[in-house]
């Protein structure tokens, strides 16, 4: 994977999230630590699978990525274009490679417009085509994601979860971009829909090249999707490397915890596994505990772990981890 | 072979909706029963009546909208569905409690959980303020909760979810059930706090020998829970096995698809995923025949016009299905 291209690049981006008091002269009391200081990079062509609890950061790190959140500190490179320095027309211009598909797909489609006016939306924005060309790509994009473009004049609230989130995928899509962030697509379908949709944007991958940052808690879903796995506590990245070796060769104990803590379908197995339970709950993010942040749930830490904040460093060949005691 | 006694024996179950744009017929002629101490896992989709089927059995759905009707419910050898409500209420809470999927919505916020903890033990147990306050603080202690005293005087914001539902756990078990109800009661928590959950409720109920019936979508908690599995589908029970057999002998193409469709932690990686085509049917106006059959790769003829009753397959193995899959034919 790593002599392929890097299409991009994460450098100790960070972002805070300030917390204020006061009605009238707003003072800065704190901050929400959502994102801090994370480095990874993602080749073309592949998916990187991004996991971790809720409230760890994971969404705010696809919307910083795409400065849909203006970043506290760090830099974004996109094909060697930062975008942290673009100004709001080159970023728009940009917009065009990079998208993203939502979580809820009952909230992120407009319920007054029509399903052809969604999808057509970014091509109205960048003025793509004439009216009737748009229409064509907008039936096209239907076709592509399993829908019938006889639905083009339908609302939202006429389809289902799973068909939502494809009207989602296709908008996208509308502009031929490289790189999606897909921002826990299929947390909100049932169980059986769910492999309709990661079905699909597997197809499409393979289809037009696509490059993915797939964000999801469900980790079954994924190592199925998944090239390469980076794993997030707390605003911080624990551990990245290739997914194999992610589940043959766990090293962060969080990642080991997180993994133990995935129920399997196998009952005979499933009975006699050991699982590693974490004592209490997250810390939160506005106040989180010194040195390395997981020491406080952390079941082998050690007195350094208190103290110092360990490092993000390269263990062997491809795979990051930030701990003291691997 | 099992020789417990059956503590809650469900027949014909049938609850339906009014709504405005006609009959929802959420839960469609149910049947199964539960033992003394046996931990039942139910699946099933979204809409697929496995939360009403057990707020009908508990009579928690207004009338109308609801119409819930029965052969019979019979708790502990009382026709609870024709008890009048009166007697229900001393039921609820007591010998049948139930916790739900969203402990935000389930915990009265303007009021402390200490408050919500002693309620049901000043009601049903009788016991004075005194004495419901140390068992609250007992009980916070038990589904480990630290410090439990001083937390008493906390407010639901005040806690974690994963706090908050613990805490639910702890009012459910106040009356030492015979039977406790969890609606998906982890969906809303993350993996990690979900096993925590998971670990301890099975330790309570081991401690308690009280039966439980665990209501989910994930197919993996209940491998590691249940001791039996019924799968619902649009207000049917498809299929009621042992949970060894469901998984590795699973006789409903829906269950089949089911568990084929999910991706594993520790298998092989399947280039495709295998799915299930289509949608669940309209509970407005449901097919003639079997439910599952427009999105049934077993489909035969007989499948649209005739719907399958539950029958047994093999000794604590019932299955809805005309087809034997294994063969591809009808049995």
């Amino acid at each position: 994977m790593s002599q392929e291209k890097v299409l991009l690049r994460v450098e100790n981006l960070k972002k805070h999230f300030p917390i204020t008091s006061g009605l009238i002269f707003q003072k800065q009391i704190g901050a929400v630590q959502a994102v801090d200081d994370i480095s990874f990079t993602i080749h073309k062509g592949e998916t990187l699978g991004l996991v971790g609890e809720s409230g760890c950061g994971k969404s705010t790190t696809g919307r910083t990525i795409l400065q849909l959140h203006e970043p506290t500190s760090g830099k974004v490179f996109y094909n060697d274009a930062d975008l942290t320095t673009l100004s709001a027309a080159e970023m728009r211009e940009l917009r065009r490679n990079i998208q993203i598909i939502f979580q809820d797909p009952y909230a992120s489609l407009n319920p007054r417009m029509t399903v052809g006016s969604i999808i057509g939306e970014p091509l109205d924005v960048h003025n793509v085509g004439n009216s009737k060309e748009r229409r064509a790509r907008v039936e096209e994009l239907l076709r592509l994601v399993g829908l019938n473009p006889f639905f083009i004049n339908r609302y939202p609230h006429e389809f289902s979860g799973g068909q939502r989130q494809r009207i989602g995928i296709a908008r996208a899509l509308a502009l031929n971009p490289d790189f999606i962030v897909c921002d826990e697509p299929i947390s909100a379908l049932d169980v059986s829909i769910q492999a309709q949709v990661v079905n699909l944007l597997g197809e499409l991958q393979e289809e037009f090249g696509l490059t993915y940052l797939f964000i999801a808690h469900d980790l079954s879903m994924v190592r199925h999707i998944s090239d390469r796995i980076a794993v997030m506590y707390l605003g911080k990245l624990v551990e990245l490397c290739g997914r194999d070796e992610l589940f043959a060769n766990t090293l962060h104990p969080y990642s080991q915890a997180l993994l133990s803590a995935v129920p399997t379908h196998d009952p005979a197995k499933e009975r006699e596994r050991k699982r590693i339970i974490l004592e209490g709950d997250v810390p939160s993010p506005s106040n989180p505990p010194s040195g390395c942040r997981f020491h406080t749930r952390c079941p082998i830490a050690e007195d350094i772990c208190k103290e110092k904040l360990p490092e993000w460093r390269e263990v062997k060949s491809d795979h990051w981890v930030a701990c003291h005691l691997v | 072979m099992d020789n417990r006694e059956v503590i809650l024996d469900i027949k014909n179950l049938r609850t339906h909706f009014d709504t405005q744009d006609g009959v929802v017929h959420a839960v469609n002629g149910i049947t199964y029963s539960l033992r003394a101490g046996e931990t039942l896992g139910i699946v099933g989709e979204s809409g697929c009546g496995k939360s009403v089927s057990m707020l009908s059995v508990m009579r928690l759905l207004p009338i109308p909208p609801a119409h819930i009707y029965s052969d019979e419910i019979n708790f502990l050898g009382k026709d609870i569905s024709k008890l009048p409500e009166s007697e229900m209420r001393d039921i609820r809470g007591s010998e049948i409690a139930m916790i739900f999927q969203d402990p935000m919505t389930s915990l009265n916020p303007v009021l402390t959980i200490g408050f919500q903890l002693k309620e049901p033990l000043i009601k049903h147990m009788g016991m004075t303020d005194e004495e419901a306050a140390t068992r609250a603080a007992e009980l916070l202690d038990w589904v480990g909760i630290p410090d439990a005293r001083k937390r008493l005087d906390d407010y639901p914001h005040q806690f974690s979810g994963g706090m908050r539902q613990r805490a639910m756990i702890a009012m459910g078990l106040s009356c030492n059930p015979t039977l406790l109800i969890a609606d998906e009661p982890t969906t809303a928590l993350d993996v990690t706090i979900q096993a925590q959950l998971v670990d301890l409720v099975k330790t309570l109920q081991r401690e308690l020998g009280m039966a439980l019936i665990w209501i989910t979508h994930d197919l993996g908690v209940v491998a590691g829970l249940a001791e039996r599995v019924v799968v619902m589908y649009a207000g049917f029970v498809v299929e009621d096995a042992l949970v060894d057999d469901l998984y590795h002998n699973p006789r409903h193409p829906y269950t089949f698809s089911l568990l084929k469709s999910l991706p594993s932690v520790d298998g092989d990686i399947a280039e495709e995923l295998e799915t299930i085509e289509g949608l669940p049917p309209d509970l407005l106006g449901l097919p003639q025949g079997c439910p599952f059959a427009p999105r049934c790769d077993f489909v035969k003829d007989k499948c649209r016009q005739e719907n399958p009753l539950l029958v047994e397959f093999s000794p604590n193995h019932n299955v809805a299905c005309w087809v034997d899959i294994e063969t591809g034919e009808l049995r």
